[in-house]
């Protein structure tokens, strides 16, 4: 009878400490929020972005492609000869630049988050086959993994570009389907490691299916680790699709792209600075934001890859 | 002498797939015949052209066919050039080597410094400024780096050359451009090996000595992490050559990546191919010697 009691007060006590422990982890998590200055910044400034892509035609000032003749390359408002009609200036052909960065922001988070989804959903079944099985999928999917890894993912981009030809569908294709290898990689390794794990061990010997076993046990642990991935990826899929738009290869006129306004400005460097300054700060801040926002995610889901 | 022959045998399967996903998306996604000639052929053109490439063959006779023309060398013709494609790629190799090497000589003087110093001063304010620095050359676009440097050095200041090869000059924006996107990624990982070394026990005995710090730091902290980053140097030779690509095209750089460029837009496919294939085998091979680098600085890894 005594030992009964005692037992009852330990398995109180675990109790008691596992509530604990979810307090205080939620509130390590509005601490490290608040601590985080570039967190907080990198939060701001993608809910700032994404606003922006959302209420696009509402808040530019003018049609992103509507011309004007008599306002080219007219110089940003505190410039000398700026027009307070167009904040930022005008391009070549007198369409204002500000409303442009503002509609291109659409092209720049709609590629940056499908590809990344498309990348991230191959990687994750693969990883998770290569990873789970073993054997003979795992040796053709990690030699795959090497071939796409020997050749630089731009290239790969390019050949898909030459043969089927530039779209804002293709690009997206492209983007997806040559950085699938980083999750997959990251996905085989995690779930290589759970897998041995006694949880998983006793899960199997009671009975449960391999679908369960993946989706109960494996992919819970891989979760975090893959969003905090996806994350910094939308960062170097903005950056890519920038370059395949400069390059003529990415987003094609009419549309709206940064990497195509870069390309234009490049022409009138000479003579019209802003042109090519603006859309290149445009990029720089929106993937400033997003590495803010993904190294903060790291640090509250998945506090063991953190970096010094 | 037998990690050496291993992973020649490895460097193998992984070229087989490349030659495979090249030969997929080339011949499968799309027509071929349309893609090698100019678009003014005519029909008759087309059809002779379609027999003579044995298209009207199985698919898998067509890839053996298209595996032995690799292995001679053969990628076809440039219907833009008159030239053999594998040709017109070496030709321009040299360049693109120059570049390359100018960058990672960039890379690693801006590097190797701005990484230890941070790792000494950890944390401190200098620290900040670097680390930020370093991310801040992530996030901006390599091309964009490129023209901003234009704008600045050639535009207003009219110190450099805008584009273009020749003298000394013309190596400083494109090098500069190239070695900053290389060094962002290199200093935050030269300062983590660096941490993590002078982290060891080796190095509080050798401080517990009395030794300068300076001592310390070179001999036995950067020896050490040294290690690593040769091999780091050595990955980022995909990125290096990926970047060429970019920079090559905003310099005016007569090297691979622009002659790759005017070919994916031009759909020329043989120099597409050819320009792959070397570049694949480029990367591979200084992975290769990346292992063996490690393994002469390093003699305690073992392989199986």
């Amino acid at each position: 009878m005594r030992m009964f009691s005692r037992i009852e007060v330990k398995k109180e006590l675990t109790l008691e400490e596992t509530k604990t422990d979810k307090k205080a982890y939620s509130l390590k998590w509005l601490k490290v929020l608040l601590n985080s200055k570039t967190g907080t910044l990198g939060l701001i400034i993608v809910v700032f972005m994404v606003l922006m892509a959302i209420l696009a035609n509402v808040i530019a000032p003018h049609d992103p492609a509507q011309t004007d003749v008599v306002n080219r390359l007219v110089p940003p408002v505190w410039a000398e000869g700026g027009n307070p009609d167009y904040i930022l200036g005008t391009d070549n052909l007198g369409r204002d630049i500000l409303s442009r960065i503002i509609v291109g922001s659409r092209v720049s988070l709609l590629v940056g988050i499908s590809a990344v989804f498309l990348a991230g959903a191959i990687g994750l079944v693969l990883g998770l086959i290569s990873g789970y099985y073993g054997g003979f999928f795992d040796r053709v999917i990690m030699r795959t993994v090497d071939a796409f890894l020997a050749i630089p993912n731009i290239l790969f981009m390019l050949i898909v570009l030459a043969v089927i030809g530039p779209s804002l569908m293709t690009l997206i294709f492209v983007l997806g389907a040559t950085t699938w290898v980083m999750y997959a990689r990251m996905v085989r390794g995690e779930t290589l490691s759970i897998k041995e794990r006694d949880y998983v061990r006793s899960a199997r010997a009671v009975g449960a299916k391999d679908i369960r076993i993946i989706s109960r046990y494996i992919l819970p642990n891989i979760i975090s680790s893959f969003i905090v991935i996806a994350t910094l990826n939308v960062a170097t899929t903005i950056i890519l699709e920038s370059s395949l738009s400069f390059l003529g290869l990415g987003i094609q006129p009419p549309d709206v792209s940064w990497g195509l306004m870069l390309s234009d400005g490049r022409e009138y460097l000479a003579t019209s600075w802003w042109v090519a300054t603006f859309p290149g700060v445009a990029i720089t801040i929106t993937v400033l934001g997003i590495i803010f926002l993904g190294d903060w995610l790291r640090d509250v889901l998945d506090p063991k890859t953190k970096t010094n | 002498m037998k990690f050496l022959i291993k992973n020649i045998l490895r460097i193998i399967p992984v070229l087989f797939i490349i030659s495979l996903i090249v030969f997929l998306l080339v011949r499968v996604t799309g027509d071929p015949v349309s893609l090698m000639l100019p678009e003014t052929a005519t029909d008759a053109e087309r059809a002779q052209l379609r027999e003579s490439l044995g298209l009207n063959d199985p698919l898998y006779i067509q890839y053996f066919t298209y595996l032995g023309d690799l292995i001679t060398g053969d990628f076809g013709e440039s219907f833009r050039y008159n030239q053999p494609a594998l040709g017109l790629v070496l030709e321009r190799l040299p360049a693109s080597f120059g570049l390359a090497f100018a960058s990672m000589l960039v890379a690693t003087l801006i590097s190797i410094p701005l990484g230890i110093l941070s790792a000494i001063k950890r944390n401190s304010f200098i620290d900040l400024f670097i680390t930020g620095g370093a991310v801040l050359g992530k996030a901006m676009p390599n091309f964009w780096l490129g023209i901003m440097l234009i704008l600045l050095f050639s535009v207003q200041l009219n110190i450099f050359p805008v584009s273009g090869t020749g003298s000394l000059m013309h190596f400083v924006l494109p090098a500069i451009t190239l070695g900053t996107a290389i060094a962002a990624e290199m200093t935050r990982l030269i300062r983590s090996s660096m941490l993590e070394i002078l982290g060891q026990e080796y190095i509080r005995t050798a401080r517990s000595k009395g030794l300068l710090e300076a001592v310390v730091v070179n001999k036995h902290g950067f020896r050490n992490a040294l290690i690593p980053v040769v091999t780091i140097m050595a990955l980022q030779t995909a990125t290096l050559i990926g970047g060429t690509l970019i920079t090559e095209t905003v310099f005016s750089w007569p090297g691979m990546g622009q002659l790759l460029i005017q070919a994916v837009n031009l759909r020329d496919m043989a120099v597409v191919q050819a320009a792959t294939f070397i570049i694949a085998l480029l990367v591979i091979i200084s992975n290769l010697l990346a292992d063996l680098a490690y393994r002469y600085l390093d003699p305690r890894i073992k392989y199986d």
